[in-house]
């Protein structure tokens, strides 16, 4: 062997002694697929931030920034140099070599568990047919799942090692919150499992190319998994770990420029990750839906650009919920999270796992094939289970009241009070003084 | 075996190794969890080595991501850095760890040399299906064991809501 094949597989990329034909296209192919993901996650990742300004500006009813570049599209460029410019402050009170460690430790986690989900139908190439995923890995979203939940080290140990009462209260927090989302999170995939039979992510694409997607035949599931996505992310409604009135800025309150920032797109990617995670299970994926068309042989480069686009567009919708639901809905206090956790969610995806194991074990003892009709029962099965749902977790206290018609002298109070306002005799908006304040 | 999988197989049984002897010898309790930490991970990825890649994803899973989180949380909130534990490496109980080193390793050269440890090498093949086989064991063959350990953990986790309970009222 030669000297500059053994350096290679020195640095653990290319094995000489394996010696089937696509051993350089799948070395190629993978470094090529690796550099493209991470790149395009990263851009992504600062669009991110500028979307998040962009559409929590549009809900407020305000511009947004608007100043750098056109419409305020190189504002991401700006932050960047921003946070590279800015002095690296080390307090002295710190633990030094975690409080360095732990940004890169919330930033790798978030960074490489987007390596298993595919994102496009497979390409052909000259050198042979190209899966569209950067690792084929069999144990598919159980990768996910456990290299996600090494994020909550950044988190936990930035707290601990800032040495501060606030850090290490955001970083407590955040282990909690993060350690319990986690269960109820594996508990809803669970019947994922149980109808696709397998935990690889590109058998249950096809899966849900038969029976439909998943967010209709398992939709409770997806609704826990949507809320435990959004505690793992840390984001509103359960950003407790930064919770600003009551921590200043949590775990992350003593860092500076990059360091703060490498905090930052870990919130980030974490979103895209997860948004992404939720269109391959709950989905179809890159499925083009009402279409067997994407996903059958002989596949075409048309083929993968259109499914790349379909992915694409799905998990931007995502993003956008995300972003959406940050500047919608207020943070929950700590006890109600946790309660919400562990009382609500967990009870709910265990009861779920029987309800669908019976039901698929019914299915398939009435005969049903799996396809449409499978999906369809499945389905209304699921309709009932959610209005019983949201009606218990609603109890009377948000939905139905918002439909419900208010009574004829609270609306004649409200009048007149508009009237004095107008007339001048009153301070428009005296009575929420004290709230908009916070 | 291909030179590829033994310089893969050597270089994390060193990280284990390594990440194990810093993990007791570290006197920062923190800093000694998170060596704790990097040898799961790298007996992980030694797993996945083997094929048994769903054992490798579950030891990441369950021991790094939330047994040790759990543990770091504790050591945490009890702050052992700063308090002045007693220390139990005393010159005896140094002795007695190297001495029963000395008869692990022993009887591991003796093991291997009569040949009574198996080789162990991944399959020709990729697997595509690797929970189900797992599931087949434990639901068939080690049944009893299986549910036995089921009853032990809740009896554990009773245990704790019970000593939780008692505390609060004292």
């Amino acid at each position: 062997m030669t000297t500059p094949l053994a350096a290679l597989a020195l640095l653990q990329s290319y094995d000489p002694q394996v010696e089937h034909p696509g051993n350089g296209t799948f070395f190629v192919a993978t470094v090529v697929k690796m550099l493209v993901v991470f790149a395009v996650t990263l851009g992504l990742v600062s669009l991110l931030t500028l979307a998040e300004r962009k559409i929590s500006a549009w809900i407020q009813d305000r511009h947004g920034p608007n100043r750098v570049g056109p419409g305020g599209l190189l504002q991401p460029v700006a932050d960047g140099l921003k946070n590279f410019m800015k002095e690296r402050v080390s307090p002295g009170f710190v633990y030094a070599p975690i409080f360095w460690l732990a940004p890169a430790l919330a930033f790798v986690p978030a960074l490489v568990s987007f390596a298993v989900i595919p994102f496009a139908a497979p390409l052909p190439t000259p050198w042979g047919l190209i899966p569209m995923v950067v690792a084929d890995v069999p144990i598919g979203f159980l990768y996910i799942l456990s290299i996600s939940s090494l994020g909550v080290y950044g988190i936990t140990l930035a707290g601990w090692a800032s040495n501060n009462k606030y850090s290490l209260l955001g970083g407590l927090r955040s282990s909690a919150q993060m350690v319990s989302y986690e269960i109820a999170m594996g508990m809803s995939t669970i019947p994922i499992l149980l109808l696709a039979g397998n935990v690889s992510l590109g058998a249950i694409i096809r899966q849900q190319a038969v029976t439909g997607w998943n967010v209709f035949a398992l939709s409770v599931a997806f609704f826990v998994f949507m809320v435990a996505a959004f505690a793992e992310t840390n984001r509103l409604p359960f950003d407790l770990p930064e919770a600003e009135s009551e921590l200043i800025a949590g775990y992350h309150t003593e860092y500076s420029g990059m360091a703060f920032a490498m905090f930052f797109i870990s919130e980030y990617s974490a979103m895209i990750t997860q948004s992404a995670l939720m269109v391959t299970l709950f989905f179809g994926g890159w499925d083009i839906p009402f279409t067997s068309w994407d996903n059958e042989a002989p596949y075409s480069v048309l083929k993968s650009l259109a499914t790349l686009a379909s992915f694409g567009a799905k998990t931007l919708f995502f993003l956008f919920t995300f972003i959406w639901i940050r500047w919608t809905l207020p943070r929950f206090r700590y006890d109600q999270l946790m309660s919400l956790g562990w009382k609500v969610m967990l009870p709910v995806a265990l009861a779920y796992i029987v309800i669908v194991a019976t039901a698929i074990l019914a299915l398939d003892a009435a005969g049903v094939a799996r396809g449409p009709l499978y999906g369809g029962i499945l389905f209304a099965m699921n309709l009932v289970l959610l209005v019983i749902l949201f009606v218990w977790l609603d109890r009377g206290r948000l939905i139905s009241p918002a439909s419900g018609r208010a009574r004829a002298a609270e609306v004649a109070r409200l009048r007149a009070r508009a009237f004095e306002v107008r007339q001048g005799r009153r301070a428009p908006v005296a009575e929420l003084a004290g709230e908009a304040a916070d | 075996m291909s030179l590829l999988y033994q310089v893969h197989f050597y270089l994390f049984g060193i990280i284990a190794v390594a990440s194990a002897l810093f993990f007791v010898t570290r006197k920062n309790p923190v800093a000694a969890a998170l060596w704790l930490v990097n040898t799961m991970f790298a007996l992980a990825a030694l797993y996945v080595m083997l094929d048994a890649q769903f054992v490798g994803a579950i030891q990441v899973l369950v021991y790094a991501g939330a047994i040790m989180v759990v543990f770091l949380f504790v050591v945490m909130l009890l702050n052992l850095g700063q308090t002045d534990a007693p220390d139990f490496r005393t010159p005896g109980v140094r002795l007695g760890a190297a001495a029963v080193a000395v008869v692990m390793l022993a009887e591991l050269l003796v093991l291997s040399r009569a040949g009574r440890i198996p080789e162990v090498a991944p399959s020709a093949t990729p697997q595509t299906n690797v929970v189900a086989p797992v599931a087949e064991l434990l639901f068939t063959e080690h049944l009893l064991a299986f549910e036995i350990t089921s009853v032990l953990l809740l009896v554990a986790v009773v245990g704790a809501v019970v000593l939780a309970k008692r505390q609060r009222r004292a």
